[in-house]
């Protein structure tokens, strides 16, 4: 099927950016420096921003398995945090975990020092935190800009009575819900796609739906789970503009990936899980150069040992 | 070029009246003539008790071994409730299989608190009832959903059928409920003519008709505002990924328990009424077919819209009433009612299976997927 037109997105382009935008975060990080996916230095120091997410000797078990064995890391406030490890490792367990999906078994996860044991999965959006799915999500029968609308909703305070009658209200949440999520998508490229049912639009317009959609809870921490599962290499590259630009917009990123170019690109400070624990842990260039990394991605020679 | 002129008008982008056929052009059509459109349906809907007087085809319409206008009040009825069922069915994905559940306790309701034969002997005119019966619905409705929160697909089914064979058995067992011996002298709507008649006799059914083509009404702006509004949006996302839907923010145990307390308002308002017009209820109305019937007249419609539950629903209680009295051959039509309906069902779902008139969005999907299909 050829596309009628493809806009470019509004992250690839300042000067579709609308005034209605955040403010954008320049803390001088240089953004129109030539991306380094070499993964050599990091494109900046981690911020000394305070504590947003602290995961505290987080174990979960699912029978004699266990998934997540005391892990502790914590994210500051704006920066781009990477989850990295092997298959298996428990990296999305520990968002479900984070987002309400499972209970863990032991320790704590908090954001902004509020203990998230307990609270139901809407509430933790409530707080901030927004996340998108490994195996995407959507909600396939509505359009685009319903799915996104669906997230901007969560911020809304119309309930059953309000819309019966069309109290003022629920005109004013319509409006703002509808002129925030046609702003997100036009963020993540596919403003275009609005009309369009979630289940027709393309791969890779589903993972950046998904995007749009986490973002219009209005989050301060996204979760990303495996964003570029999938893409080619050009993707790729647009995908670490939009995770950057939405740092800019003032979101701390959580990203669970397997490219480890995109990884080392694109993070701030990176966290290794194998078989549920934390076995490295630092900015990229020493989690690449981290002899128990390399094991656990390469395996151990056997002379090694 | 200024980025405010790149911005689209939100509302047209939503609304993308592409569709061909008669729900293309209404689409398409500006405010006041699709205005005009709706209220030539109205007014064509109710004159559909003198749809006989049309030459030609009018006397094929009308029923023969039933009257015309109690046959046209049994469909009022029975979309009701299809427009009730859509909302727990259609919209949130509840698949319900006890609606007659919350009909039966509207019109027992009723019952109670106005027939003579009732123990509570409280004779409370039918207007009056009218409140209760539907607070006493919703509530029931909010106790089947809230044991039945954890549930989905065919478990819910399941326990929505036992929903609705508790309230039939203990209709049929409770003394103060009667039984088949049933609640007699139920009273009539209130209003009089002139000359002193009253306007809601046992006679003539065009007014209850009327009256009910008026609830229906008011139960569609309600329905629709809420479809297009935050609720409808939580209810759809519920529908398509609970998990997903309540990750994003949206409170789904609030939003089931309202498709459960609204749909089982609008089957309460069908039980109204039905005990309304009928002044006569007993437990053997509320059978188990009923239920079946009324999802059948949902999904044959096209589940998850409204104007497929009006056609569903008005279907459902139409080809029964038209087959009453006809003779196939030798063969009175009325007895094979089942089967014929059963092999109309079946070949709708054969050659639309979104139902007669599919959900927009699901109309949107095909003609996308036949865009591709289409060579270029």
């Amino acid at each position: 099927m050829s596309e009628p037109h493809i806009e470019t997105p509004a992250w690839e382009d300042d000067a579709a950016r609308h005034p209605m935008d955040e403010p954008v975060v320049t803390d001088g990080w240089d953004e129109t420096a030539p991306a380094d996916t070499s993964g050599g230095t990091p494109h900046r120091p981690a911020p000394d921003g305070q504590g947003l997410l602290e995961v505290d000797d987080l174990s979960l078990r699912f029978g004699g398995v266990l998934a997540l064995d005391r892990v502790s890391f914590s994210l500051h406030e704006g920066e781009i945090f990477g989850l990295i490890g092997p298959n298996g490792a428990g990296k999305t367990t520990c968002f479900n975990a984070m987002t309400g999906v499972y209970r863990a078994t032991g320790g704590e996860i908090r954001f902004r020092g509020k203990p998230l044991t307990g609270l139901k999965k809407h509430e933790i959006t409530q707080l901030g935190i927004a996340r998108t799915f490994q195996n995407i999500r959507l909600f396939p029968e509505m359009t685009a800009l319903e799915n996104v609308m669906v997230g901007a909703d969560s911020r809304h305070h119309t309930s059953v009575l309000g819309a019966l009658f069309r109290l003022p209200r629920h005109w004013r949440e319509e409006r703002e819900g509808r002129e925030k999520s046609m702003e997100l998508l036009r963020f993540a490229g596919i403003e275009h796609r609005a009309g369009d049912v979630a289940r027709n639009l393309s791969y890779g317009e589903q993972r950046r739906l998904e995007i749009a959609r986490a973002l219009a809870t209005a989050p301060s921490l996204l979760c990303l789970d495996e964003p570029a599962a999938g893409f080619n290499p050009a993707e790729k590259d647009s995908l670490l503009k939009l995770i950057r630009s939405i740092r800019e917009r003032g979101v701390t990123i959580l990203l669970i990936e397997h490219d480890m170019r995109l990884v080392m690109g694109v993070c701030d400070r990176i966290v290794v899980l194998e078989f549920g624990r934390k076995i490295s842990e630092g900015v990229p260039s020493a989690v690449r150069d981290d002899p128990k990394v390399i094991a656990a991605y390469l395996g151990v020679p056997a002379d090694a040992a | 070029m200024t980025t405010v002129e790149q911005r689209p008008r939100p509302r047209q982008v939503n609304r993308r009246p592409n569709g061909r056929g008669v729900r293309g052009w209404f689409g398409r059509q500006p405010r006041p003539v699709r205005a005009a459109v709706v209220l030539v349906a109205l007014a064509v809907a109710y004159a559909l008790p003198y749809v006989g007087s049309v030459p030609g085809i009018g006397p094929q319409i009308e029923t023969q071994g039933i009257d015309w206008p109690s046959a046209l009040f049994n469909m009022s009825y029975y979309v009701l409730l299809a427009l009730g069922l859509n909302v727990v069915v259609g919209f949130a994905g509840l698949l319900d299989l006890g609606y007659v559940g919350f009909f039966a306790v509207g019109a027992y309701t009723v019952a109670l608190l106005t027939s003579p034969d009732s123990d509570l002997k409280t004779h409370w005119p039918w207007l009056l009832s009218i409140p209760v019966a539907i607070a006493v619905a919703m509530l029931s409705g909010l106790i089947l959903g809230w044991p039945t929160l954890r549930l989905r697909g065919d478990y819910l089914a399941i326990v929505t059928l036992g929903f609705a064979e508790i309230i039939r058995i203990f209709a049929d067992s409770n003394t103060h409920l009667r039984g088949d011996r049933g609640f007699g002298g139920l009273p009539h709507p209130p209003g009089k003519y002139s000359d002193g008649t009253p306007i809601f006799g046992v006679r003539d059914a065009t007014p209850y008709f009327w009256l009910g083509l008026s609830v229906i009404v008011v139960v569609i702006l309600g329905i629709r505002n809420l479809d297009r509004s935050r609720v409808g949006r939580s209810w759809l996302a519920i529908r398509e990924d609970e998990e997903a839907a309540a990750i994003m923010g949206v409170r789904t145990v609030k939003y089931k328990l309202w498709a459960f307390a609204i749909g089982a308002c609008v089957g309460g308002l069908g039980g109204v009424m039905f005990a309304g017009q009928n002044g006569f209820m007993n437990s053997a109305t509320f059978v188990l077919q009923f239920s079946i019937l009324i999802l059948a007249g949902v999904v044959m419609g096209g589940s998850g819209n409204i104007a497929g539950a009006i056609l569903g629903g008005a279907l459902i209680s139409y080809i029964p009433d038209r087959l009453r009295g006809q003779q196939i051959g030798n063969l009175d039509a009325y007895e094979y009612r089942f089967l014929l309906f059963g092999l109309a069902i079946i070949l709708i779902m054969i050659f639309r299976p979104q139902g007669l008139i599919p959900s927009r969005r699901r109309a949107m999907e095909l003609k996308d997927r036949a865009k591709e299909v289409a060579p270029q």
